[in-house]
């Protein structure tokens, strides 16, 4: 059992950025390319992800004791499955609207790759309270990327965000089309890769230098 | 060969089927009646008819055959030259999959009386199946189209040989799988009113499958449990598998429907794979940008892939 050594803010910030689930890990492709076409289905989404990440992080710490090793996945399962479906009532019986454009990936949650990583490498060996800020971490990771990819994709698209048209114009209707999703994503994770290298290259000369 | 000859007389059999269910009418001086587009029904007579009778609209009832007390309103009545063949264009759309009975009253051609007729126009079954199949491994494609099994997707589709094992242990899962929640929806769930209960059940009868069609390969057959043994546990991790179910719950699809359907979506991820493998393969040996290196470039030949399924969409078989 390695307990975790960092302190909270240090694994929200991981999950956000250092091990962003969507563009670091590249788990839960799906929803990434299904329905980021607009902010709103990616705060949702988002929020949903994060409401099942950290209450299921939370249960499987709690219990972690009680479960036998040979049978976690399938506990794991039936937790996140679970609260799948009580975010997806509750989503259903408040949004109505927003619950119809997400369609199918409210439900899909369960299917989730992240969600039944993070337990598995995080929650079953950490008490309850690093569970918790790594689920924290973890879910708005998740919504950062979505947000991100919902942002690029509907001002692109439609010129405008969260339905406020900004600049009057529909700059490349292409991004608005449901299969922009993969080029989006991407690209996306191109500048990230970019990004790292002109990092490392930095960090390269910087050692030299000194 | 004994073999060969059973299957020979089931085509056969199959086609008499198909033959049959075209021309069947119930009345010697109607040929035909056939659904056409979305709201119409097209009736072509032996012999051409009288305009005046043709065009009233009292003369013909139309309803769905489950619902004989909701009659579909007619909105116009067009006639071919020939005057045998009469187009019914009905106010709303009609749905097509369900079997509609037409009654024509005191048929008028030439002067002379033909008799009422009640006739059934229905879609030939194995066309409606068959066009969920195609559907569903084309032009829904759960890959390219519904964005769906990414994961999985571009985890083993480097390799040709990986990608065409990863499909057939998925279609094979699926199918059972699929089999399984449809059964366990339609007879268990609905009836006690826990159907919102689904999502639960559903991820605890796909791990049983998969568990089950680990242990029934490895005793009955050894040899491709070593070959695709493997993907097995992968199978799992695939959202294909869970969205499946869920929509065949949410359409309430019959038996055959549902076998077909799943069918459709496992040999659909196949083909995706397959068509994702060869190109990657290629990439292989291609010089990509370091930055694009590995993932970024896979999406994008991907979006490639989708903008070419795009063409299939809005298409229609049968």
């Amino acid at each position: 059992m390695a307990v975790t050594k960092k302190t909270n803010k240090q694994l929200v910030l991981d999950g956000l950025l250092s091990e962003n689930p969507i563009f670091r890990l590249a788990l839960s492709m799906c929803p990434a390319v299904g329905i980021s076409s607009s902010v709103m289905n990616g705060i949702l989404l988002g929020i949903a992800v994060l409401f099942v990440q950290v209450f299921s992080s939370c249960t499987i710490s709690l219990l972690k004791d009680y479960i036998h090793p040979r049978i976690r996945i399938p506990t794991y399962t039936l937790v996140i499955a679970t609260w799948v479906t009580v975010i997806d009532l509750v989503l259903a019986a408040y949004v109505p609207v927003a619950y119809k454009a997400m369609g199918i990936f409210v439900k899909l949650i369960v299917a989730f790759a992240i969600i039944t990583m993070r337990l598995e490498v995080f929650a079953c060996k950490n008490p309850v309270v690093p569970s918790f800020w790594d689920g924290v971490g973890m879910g708005t990771g998740f919504m950062f990327g979505m947000v991100t990819l919902g942002t690029v994709r509907e001002f692109l698209g439609t010129g405008g965000l969260l339905g406020h048209d900004l600049i009057g114009t529909r700059p490349l209707l292409f991004f608005i089309l449901p299969l922009a999703g993969f080029f989006c994503v991407g690209f996306i994770m191109a500048i990230f890769n970019y990004v790292e290298i002109v990092y490392k290259r930095m960090k390269r000369k910087r050692s030299i230098a000194q | 060969m004994k073999d060969s000859a059973r299957h020979l007389l089931m085509g056969a059999a199959l086609v008499l089927l198909v033959v049959l269910a075209g021309c069947r009418t119930e009345h010697r001086f109607v040929k035909k009646v056939t659904f056409e587009k979305t709201n119409d029904i097209v009736i072509t007579f032996a012999g051409p008819v009288d305009a005046a009778w043709a065009k009233n609209v009292d003369n013909y009832t139309v309803f769905e055959k489950e619902d004989p007390d909701i009659l579909l309103a007619i909105k116009e009545i067009t006639l071919t030259p020939d005057r045998t063949k009469v187009t019914l264009h009905f106010k709303n759309a009609l749905n097509q999959s369900r079997a509609h009975t037409l009654m024509i009253k005191d048929i008028i051609s030439e002067g002379k009386s033909q008799g009422a007729a009640v006739l059934t126009v229905k879609k030939l079954y194995l066309g409606y199946l068959f066009s969920i199949l195609i559907g569903a491994m084309l032009i829904h494609n759960f890959v390219f189209t519904k964005y769906l099994g990414l994961c999985v997707f571009f985890g083993t589709s480097q390799k040709r040989t990986t990608a065409v094992g990863m499909g057939i242990t998925f279609t094979i899962v699926i199918v059972f799988a699929s089999m399984l929640s449809w059964f366990m929806y339609q007879f268990i769930l609905k009836p006690i009113r826990l159907d919102y209960l689904q999502v639960v059940v559903f991820i605890g009868l796909v791990s049983l499958s998969v568990q089950a069609v680990d242990t029934i390969l490895r005793k009955v057959n050894p040899a491709l449990f070593k070959a695709f043994g493997v993907y097995l546990v992968l199978v799992i991790a695939n959202c294909i598998i869970l969205a499946t179910p869920l929509i065949l719950a949410d359409k309430e699809y019959n038996a055959w429907e549902s076998f077909m359907l799943s069918l459709g979506a496992g040999t659909g991820f196949l083909i995706a794979l397959f068509l994702m493998s060869c190109v990657r393969e290629k990439l292989e040996l291609a010089n990509v940008p370091p930055t694009y290196r590995g993932l970024p470039i896979a999406f994008i030949v991907a979006g490639l892939f989708a903008l070419a399924f795009l063409g299939f969409s809005g298409m229609a078989i049968f």
